[in-house]
């Protein structure tokens, strides 16, 4: 077990499994196809981002860097959050980009979805975390990181 | 950090024009505060753009935004444009491509009429490149900007000097709507310099759309500073440096997340600042010929059979400009009369903005063009490749971010010329 604290952008708590991309999460083209054609799982179908490929998005804890590519990435984020087909929660290793920042706070005003976001967790958490670990997160950032099997 | 907010600012927030204004400008404060903005400041480009022009039917969440922003009052304060429109009829599709594009596309007409509402300009101001002469949404240098759409942005930043953040969609519209932007990011002198410095050591001008994309995915959405690029264009920023940086700029957005890059002695804020704006901490990014072949091998191709022969070609993501539309004209026509042929032997679709068509069908290139069975249109080629019986389809394009957001597979200017008209075979 690990612990991490970043700064919440969008405070809550959240238990989920962790989902790990290492590489710019591209919003618009992981979230495309499954937004467009009702696949309830989120089924990541960015072609250039080989950890999440053709994984479910939907109810995971979205752990990655930063959002990359289109700047139609913090509504397609607000618009999975409103059809709840959204991640458990956001976390970044890094700071929040500006589209990942808009559509956590679109989702937060504008829906009743919830997805709560941490930022600024640190290249430490992203070479720790993996797929498939549990994800605990709190109201004030605190990440908790378990081994499947813990 | 809270946002100290001006008197008239605080009252909007509070209500002073509606509920509905007041959640836009709680959502543009909170924006604000997550990048440590500690004001807002006022819009003062003449229009917006906004991002999202199509009307996909499972984009319910955005026409009920939509309706009620429209309902509560909250319109936009200045007039704007939009990207592409998703449909053309006159872009090569069968019948069950079109009744998946009915089906898509099915709020197409609805959300216009809202957007109309909104303050969209007119019916033709459907266009990534808004910011050329013949479609007139063009900011001057210092421009306060409130648009999204990456390579829209990148290029008014870069290109222009106009000071625009990377927004998402429906947060260009908020701040269209408020009248103001928080000042963070690109607005600011601070983060307009550059924390990369990349030297173009190429044997020759490299393609545009692979530097960006090989700029892009190294600096992700950090601020570049290009040395050696500026050899190449020694008549400054014309319209063909103008145009080799549209596409470049469009892929360092698509590729990375870039949202403004310098080039040495070319764009206005390089000109008059130069090395001053690169940061003394810069990492450095050295781009020769074998990077860009590694850049290249590395894109994926997700064709069911890689060595299908191409059923489309797209060119023009972002739009083509006049002078593309013109040269690209006289380059087929060469090509064709070189290889034997009188049309090309791929369904071929140049895009470009309504307006820079309405221009191009006055002049003697039309006619040739057409001639050889190449169709204009000012469709979004991304838009299109969303129809799944199109996405399965092999299909190639000079455009970087086409590649990315879907299957289509990457060619060079040269390669591209080749395969159309018959020559060597992609």
């Amino acid at each position: 077990m690990k612990v991490f604290k970043g700064r919440p952008v969008i405070a809550g708590k959240a238990e989920a499994e962790a989902l790990v991309s290492h590489g710019g999460f591209n919003t618009l083209a992981s979230f495309q196809k499954s937004l467009m054609f009702g696949d309830g799982n989120a089924t990541c179908s960015d072609q250039n981002n080989p950890d999440l490929y053709k994984k479910p998005m939907s109810g995971k804890a979205l752990c990655l860097p930063r959002t990359i590519g289109s700047t139609t990435g913090g509504m397609v984020l607000y618009c999975a959050a409103a059809m709840g087909r959204q991640p458990a929660c956001l976390l970044f290793s890094e700071k929040i980009d500006s589209l990942a920042a808009a559509g956590a706070i679109l989702a937060d005003v504008w829906t009743e979805a919830s997805m709560p976001t941490v930022d600024g967790l640190g290249t430490d958490f992203l070479e720790y975390v993996r797929t498939g670990m549990k994800i605990t997160v709190d109201e004030d950032g605190t990440v908790t990181v378990r081994e499947e099997n813990e | 950090m809270k946002m100290q907010l001006t008197p008239e600012q605080q009252a909007v927030l509070d209500g002073s024009r509606g509920e509905t204004v007041a959640k836009v400008m709680k959502t543009l404060v909170l924006y604000g505060e997550t990048f440590g903005a500690e004001k807002l400041v006022p819009v003062t480009g003449e229009k917006g753009h906004i991002v999202t022009s199509f009307g996909l039917g499972v984009m319910k969440p955005v026409y009920k935004l939509v309706d009620e922003l429209i309902a509560g009052g909250a319109l936009s304060g200045q007039k704007f444009t939009a990207d592409p429109r998703p449909l053309d009829k006159s872009v090569p599709s069968n019948l069950l491509q079109d009744l998946v594009f009915k089906y898509m596309y099915s709020k197409q007409r609805s959300y216009e009429k809202q957007l109309s509402v909104l303050g969209l300009e007119d019916g033709d101001a459907f266009t990534c490149t808004c910011y050329l002469d013949e479609v007139g949404n063009s900011p001057a240098y210092g421009d306060v900007l409130s648009w999204a759409e990456s390579s829209a942005v990148v290029y008014a930043n870069s290109v222009i000097g106009a000071r625009c953040n990377r927004n998402s969609g429906i947060i260009e519209l908020f701040g269209s709507i408020a009248g103001w932007v928080p000042y963070f990011g690109l607005l600011t002198d601070e983060g307009r310099m550059a924390s990369w410095r990349v030297e173009i050591a190429t044997s020759e001008l490299p393609e545009a759309q692979l530097l960006g994309s090989a700029i892009g995915m190294k600096v992700m959405e950090d601020v570049p500073y290009v040395v050696g690029l500026e050899k190449y264009f020694p008549d400054g920023l014309d319209d063909r440096a103008k145009t080799y940086l549209k596409d470049f700029g469009a892929a360092t957005a698509s590729n990375g997340a870039v949202g403004l890059y310098h080039i040495h002695k070319l764009t206005p804020e390089a000109r008059e600042k130069g090395l001053f704006l690169v940061r003394p901490e810069a990492k450095t990014y050295v781009i020769d010929d074998e990077e860009l072949r590694r850049v290249r091998e590395s894109y994926p191709c997700i064709w069911k059979d890689p060595d299908a022969s191409p059923k489309l070609c797209f060119m023009g993501c972002p739009h083509m400009t006049m002078a593309q539309l013109t040269d690209w004209t006289e380059k087929v026509t060469e090509a064709l009369a070189k290889n034997g042929k009188t049309r090309v032997v791929i369904p071929t679709v140049f895009t470009a903005a309504p307006a820079v068509l309405r221009e191009f069908k006055k002049t003697e290139y039309a006619p040739k063009l057409d001639a050889a069975g190449v169709v204009v249109s000012s469709i979004c080629p991304l838009m299109y490749m969303n129809n799944p019986l199109c996405g399965k389809m092999p299909v190639i394009t000079g455009s970087n971010k086409l590649r990315t957001y879907t299957s289509a597979r990457y060619y060079t200017d040269a390669e591209i010329l080749s395969a159309i008209t018959g020559g060597k075979e992609c």
